[in-house]
């Protein structure tokens, strides 16, 4: 009998793993970028590195169901005549009519306002739709001005300046011909059918001091009543808050690189830009420095998932919260009542994200006529607004844990970290330790 | 505007002028009060004609008017003037600072003096003029103005033109047009450089047509549009094709 040395088990490379080879070949067999929606798919310090302390001998709880934990906020005290009162600190963030079907803008302002909140319009414009069912609008005001005219910056309830977004910090928006509709196109004042890259800065401003004089022309044509926010990506959040604030901004918007989009690059989406925890700290120190901190409200967004999320964000000085890939879920994105068709699609449920084909078979990032049927905005919005009072109440219940009678008296004392990564991100202390990472010279 | 809901200083102005015209002095009164007094103007018979006086390089001076009235700035103004006019006729007798008549819907504005950069950006509607030169990125993605440049415009003007007529009396500086969508573009003199996908194209009859409609209504005299040169898009760029990338 002769002897066979025993085979070694086949191993596959951590560095070019099956997903990296995948895009090697695709790369080769195609010669251009890989494009998707969505927002960065890696794995980064989260949410989930932090946890609670809840009550203890020192701090004492509220009862649950019995004592009032308030959950209001208002945006926009700084400087506009007509602050937005919000009754949950959840906002619906800006997508566009365009990567989004009508039907699904329209369930968003649905659902947002049976949940005492806003929701916002897009680099598309503003749509009969989302106006007509959304109490509060906030209305983006961006590079590519695409629907930009003076009535619906006047009938909007807020100004979104947007400087940037979490998944692609220095990109411009994207909208592939397939999606041009001739309701899209004409919108957007472009052909049918080409292929719509916006533009990455705004046309008429460059750097905070002409900021500083935008944002001063848009509240003379709105005569100071409406809330100015500006929203930047993930990338200086210290000193782009900082700026914003310095440039007028009643409020300030941070989206950390868990922020979808509708279409860019993956390279872009997974390498630039930072993660939201590491956005929060940085930006409410800058608002700190300059004695600003509740008075520009400070609004997060990237990530955002349940009530503990919305809580922790609250704790480390945040504001409000905004959702976008969460809200899109709620209505009935990647539900795998469709997984058939993701599959003929090459996807799953729960990876589909190549938004910008506009095949999506749950008819939501759609021009589609016949797959946005598939969503019904009354129904859908009545999801999303479960979803939200369902965040609200486990922020609740967490808050109440911890002994606040309002969201927003959440502090980071009552949070520590389960990552060293995460403790420094956040600023609060490793679990079963006083050590901050960067604090005090350790 | 009733009598009961006017301040103190717009009753005096107003007792000082005729009905139709009133008289705005920017060194006594804020660029607020003058933007709400204009946006305050309702449809049918208004205080018809306005003039404001010491503008001093004030920023965002008559922008958002929406009512068909006419306004004379005497003196320069800062950046955005007449943003988002719609109906207006509103002339700067004097300089502009950037971005004048950005995002213009409807109307008209003349610049007496020079402009300086992003004239007329985002542009949906209107004529804007400009009687001397305008600085860089005039007509910078603009959506379906109609710009008349008397004298030359700087680099990198009508970048991402999406709709609209940029006439230009004088020379154009680089890359004009560069990423052009489907604006039109009419240059007399000469052209520094064009930007990517920008060509220049023939002058057809309907051309010169637009061009001479536009010279009229802009005031130009003893030009000819057969004296124009046409640019637009190649529209090589609209669908992505790896074999162009060396265009960007």
């Amino acid at each position: 009998m002769t002897y066979r040395n025993p085979p070694t088990t086949p191993r596959k490379s951590a560095t070019f793993d099956d997903y990296t080879l995948s895009e090697i070949r695709r790369a080769a067999a195609t010669g251009i970028y890989d494009i998707r929606g969505a927002g960065a798919k890696r794995k980064l310090p989260h949410f989930d590195d932090l946890l609670f302390l809840g009550a203890s001998i020192s701090r004492y709880p509220l009862e649950g169901y019995r004592e009032r934990c308030d959950t209001s906020v208002v945006l926009g005290s700084r400087h506009a005549r007509k602050p937005i009162e919000l009754k949950i600190p959840i906002t619906i963030a800006g997508m566009s009519f365009g990567s989004l079907s009508g039907p699904a803008k329209e369930a968003l302002g649905r659902g947002a306002t049976l949940s005492g909140t806003s929701t916002t319009t897009g680099d598309g414009g503003m749509t009969e739709e989302e106006r007509g069912h959304s109490k509060q609008l906030v209305y983006q005001y961006l590079p590519s001005r695409y629907g930009m005219n003076p009535r619906d910056l006047r009938r909007a309830d807020a100004i979104e300046v947007v400087v940037g977004q979490g998944a692609k910090p220095g990109g411009g928006g994207m909208l592939l011909g397939q999606k041009i509709s001739d309701r899209v196109a004409e919108m957007r004042t472009l052909p049918k059918g080409i292929d719509q890259r916006s533009a990455s800065r705004h046309p008429d401003w460059t750097g905070p001091d002409d900021l500083e004089i935008k944002i001063l022309e848009l509240r003379e044509i709105t005569d100071w009543e409406k809330p100015i926010y500006v929203k930047v990506g993930g990338a200086r959040p210290y000193y782009d808050t900082a700026l914003a604030v310095k440039a007028g901004a009643d409020v300030v918007v941070v989206d950390g690189m868990q922020g979808g989009t509708a279409a860019t690059q993956e390279v872009f989406i997974e390498n630039v830009g930072q993660p939201t925890l590491a956005c929060i700290r940085p930006a409410v120190q800058a608002l700190q420095d300059l004695g600003m901190h509740r008075k520009v409200q400070l609004i997060v967004s990237g990530g955002i998932r349940n009530g503990a999320d919305v809580a922790k964000a609250l704790a480390l000085g945040v504001d409000a919260v905004s959702i976008g890939t969460a809200a899109l879920v709620a209505l009935g994105d990647n539900d795998p009542r469709w997984e058939a068709e993701y599959n003929a699609l090459g996807s799953t449920a729960g990876a589909y994200d190549d938004w910008h084909e506009g095949r999506d078979p749950a008819g939501i990032t759609t021009q589609d006529p016949e797959l946005m049927k598939r969503v019904d905005p009354i129904a859908a919005g009545r999801r999303l607004a479960n979803y939200l009072k369902v965040m609200t109440l486990e922020a609740q219940t967490i808050a109440r844990a911890c002994g606040k009678n309002s969201l927003h008296n959440l502090e980071p004392e009552d949070l520590v970290a389960l990552t060293i990564e995460s403790a420094a991100m956040a600023g609060v202390p490793l679990a079963g330790t006083s050590w901050i990472p960067g604090k005090n010279g350790f | 505007m009733p009598a009961n809901t006017m301040s103190k200083a717009e009753r005096d102005q107003s007792h000082a002028h005729s009905q139709a015209s009133r008289v705005f002095d920017l060194s006594q009164h804020s660029l607020r009060e003058l933007n709400e007094a204009l946006h305050k103007l309702t449809p049918g018979p208004n205080e018809t004609a306005w003039e404001v006086l010491n503008p001093k390089g004030s920023h965002s001076v008559a922008v958002g008017v929406d009512q068909p009235v006419s306004i004379d700035v005497r003196g320069s103004v800062g950046y955005y003037c007449a943003g988002m006019n719609d109906g207006a006729a509103i002339t700067v007798h004097g300089s502009a600072g950037p971005g004048v008549g950005e995002n213009m819907m409807s109307g008209s504005i003349v610049i007496k003096g020079d402009a300086s950069q992003y004239a007329g950006a985002t542009g949906r509607g209107g004529l804007l003029v400009i009687e001397g030169n305008a600085s860089s990125r005039c007509g910078i993605s603009m959506k379906g103005i109609d710009i008349v440049v008397h004298g030359n415009i700087g680099h990198m003007s009508a970048f991402m033109a999406q709709s609209g007529n940029l006439v230009v009396l004088g020379d154009a500086g680089d890359a004009l047009g560069d990423s052009i969508y489907e604006a039109r573009l009419f240059v007399r003199g000469k052209v520094e450089s064009l930007g990517a996908d920008c060509i220049a194209k023939e002058m057809r009859p309907e051309h010169l047509e637009l061009v001479q409609g536009l010279l009229d209504k802009a005031g130009v005299i003893g030009v000819k549009a057969s004296e124009f040169k046409r640019y637009g898009s190649a529209r090589k760029l609209y669908n992505f094709n790896i074999d162009n990338a060396d265009a960007y």
